[in-house]
């Protein structure tokens, strides 16, 4: 890290990320920060093929867990056949809406699991603990649909992370987590995981609230002691059809294409110039199942 | 020739368990004993601990838990992320912090964060997390085979052993293998209320390892975490055997093992 120029290098290529769907959606949520829908093609499917190559190439660079975002991943048509191939690599995140799920899908899945050593976790977005919240953000009936997705996950033994952008006060955060577990429990998911996360005034979301402020910017004294390991861009890439990619969210800037190769983009450093790199540096590495934290501790007062 | 070598994990100021392991470990032989950190958290009495492991001879690793206790650091720098994790993680903290005298604290803080071995040619880590990072979560799930030869390989090494995630386990890799050890400190998670620790044998031609239960009095474990006012979370652990916090950070594996 240089404090002066905020031109931040990957320590280790800990997370790879796939946009194995591009920004083609099956909804049109209204804070999404890449403004994903099924008619955003922009960024297109990667095949099967290609991300093949990748978790080849990931073993020599020692990548220790493979993201799957997009876009809806399950419009992939591959996308089963990808999980698979990536659970004999190592552990495997896929984030998704839930609606497009089939039975015939995850009966695959949980049996590529069961004979994995590798966890296949599923990260499913619901943005409020009913459909009064959720779906004037994400659309008409999708907080039922998401729900029906998440007992089918349930029935087949998986846990997902049900991951909730904020659009209340912090203040009401134990309220709504409260709600999500009585939700969650009705549809048979006794001890739900939820991870609630801020918004990213991008995209969609820049239209809907309003973008970043000029002031919401990282400074060279913000990182004085800073735990840089709580940025994303620290230990991650991502593979896009275009390249390869700072972090997941920023793939829309110009400036976060690092390269055409895993290796390549991993030794180019980045600026933190964007609005998003505040909220990361606000929030820790939101990205990620777990934030790490490599934090000091301060003294006890 | 070959050598034998205990290792306990995160102890967790359970010295009844701590008390019970080294016991088994002279019972059955061993050449030299090492704790791999984590000397305090959750259980009663924190002062208790210490002069088991130094009477004992017990070469100690520095955990997370070790560095903040010993530099009197405002939390355990555990590395939950998850708001109920953390506010059990502090009141444990707090106690065990509030309740290690200044002698100890002074040992905590002497302790070195790793130790490298060479026993019979056989080059070995001992750490508290990772090589790496001493609060590192290295789960059996979550831990490609190669991401543990990069350490390996950095380090020409034929073993790594860890503890940090308080789940025992064990894989071969290409090039070496790794080991977590276990804890003494609290039961992992499977209906059982024993603890684990984790025996070598370490000849020319290998490493071979053991998990060993240890048997303790965790009724009276309980007991006195009661009269400490510890919270009745932990001392339902204890009896049953299932965690009942610090659970968001368990991956999709580890958590679907687990009752919560």
């Amino acid at each position: 890290m240089n404090g002066t120029t905020l031109n931040l290098s990957l320590s280790h290529l800990d997370e790879l990320w796939f946009q194995v769907a591009g920004t083609r959606c099956n909804l049109s949520c209204h804070h999404c920060f890449i403004s994903c829908s099924p008619h955003n093609n922009s960024f297109g499917f990667l095949p099967r093929q290609q991300i093949q190559d990748y978790l080849r190439q990931s073993v020599p660079l020692s990548v220790k867990g493979y993201y799957f975002t997009g876009g809806e991943p399950f419009l992939h048509p591959e996308m089963t056949d990808i999980l698979i191939d990536t659970l004999q690599y190592g552990p495997a995140s896929v984030l998704t809406n839930a609606t497009v799920l089939k039975p015939e899908w995850l009966s695959r899945l949980e049996e590529a699991h069961t004979q994995s050593r590798y966890s296949l976790e599923f990260r499913v977005s619901i943005d409020g603990a009913d459909a009064t919240t959720n779906d004037p953000i994400r659309g008409h009936s999708t907080f039922d649909r998401a729900l029906s997705g998440v007992k089918l996950l349930v029935d087949h033994g998986f846990l997902p992370i049900i991951t909730a952008t904020r659009t209340w006060n912090d203040s009401e955060d134990q309220l709504v987590l409260d709600q999500f577990i009585d939700v969650l429990r009705e549809q048979g998911y006794e001890h739900p995981r939820i991870k609630l996360l801020p918004s990213l005034k991008l995209g969609a979301e820049e239209k809907r609230s309003g973008g970043y402020s000029d002031h919401q910017r990282i400074t060279p004294e913000m990182m004085v002691g800073f735990d840089t390991s709580q940025l994303v861009c620290e230990h991650s890439r991502i593979v896009t059809d275009r390249g390869i990619h700072v972090c997941p969210i920023l793939i829309e800037s110009s400036d976060s294409l690092l390269g055409e190769d895993l290796e390549t983009a991993s030794q180019q450093p980045f600026k933190l110039s964007h609005g998003a790199c505040f909220t990361c540096y606000q929030y820790g590495a939101i990205c990620s199942n777990v934030a790490v934290s490599n934090a000091p501790a301060g003294k006890a007062t | 020739m070959s050598t034998r070598i205990a290792l306990f994990g995160g102890v967790y100021n359970n010295y009844l368990a701590l008390q019970a392991a080294i016991g088994m470990a002279d019972a059955v032989g061993v050449d030299a004993k090492y704790c791999l950190g984590d000397i305090g958290a959750f259980g009663p009495y924190p002062n208790r601990s210490f002069p088991l492991l130094t009477d004992n001879d017990v070469i100690c690793v520095q955990g997370n838990y070790d560095d903040s206790v010993g530099n009197d650091l405002s939390d355990c720098q555990c590395g939950y992320t998850d708001a109920r994790d953390n506010h059990f993680a502090k009141i444990s903290y707090d106690y065990t912090l509030a309740n290690t005298n200044d002698a100890n604290k002074a040992f905590l803080r002497s302790l070195p964060p790793e130790i490298e071995l060479e026993i019979e040619g056989q080059r070995l880590l001992l750490c508290h997390g990772s090589p790496r990072r001493t609060n590192e979560f290295l789960w059996e799930s979550t831990t490609p085979l190669h991401f543990v030869d990069m350490f390996l390989r950095e380090r020409n090494l034929d073993l790594i052993a860890a503890t940090h995630t308080g789940i025992k386990w064990q894989a071969k890799t290409a090039i070496g293998q790794f080991v977590n050890v276990g804890v003494l400190g609290r039961p992992e998670n499977d209906g059982n209320t024993h603890v684990w620790f984790t025996l070598l044998d370490i000849s020319s031609k290998g490493i071979q390892h053991r998990f060993c239960p240890v048997h303790y009095d965790y009724q009276r474990l309980g007991q006195e975490m009661e009269q400490e006012g510890l919270p009745e979370e932990f001392i339902k652990t204890l009896y049953s055997g299932w965690w009942t916090t610090c659970l968001e950070v368990l991956p999709q594996k580890e958590r679907a093992a687990g009752c919560h």
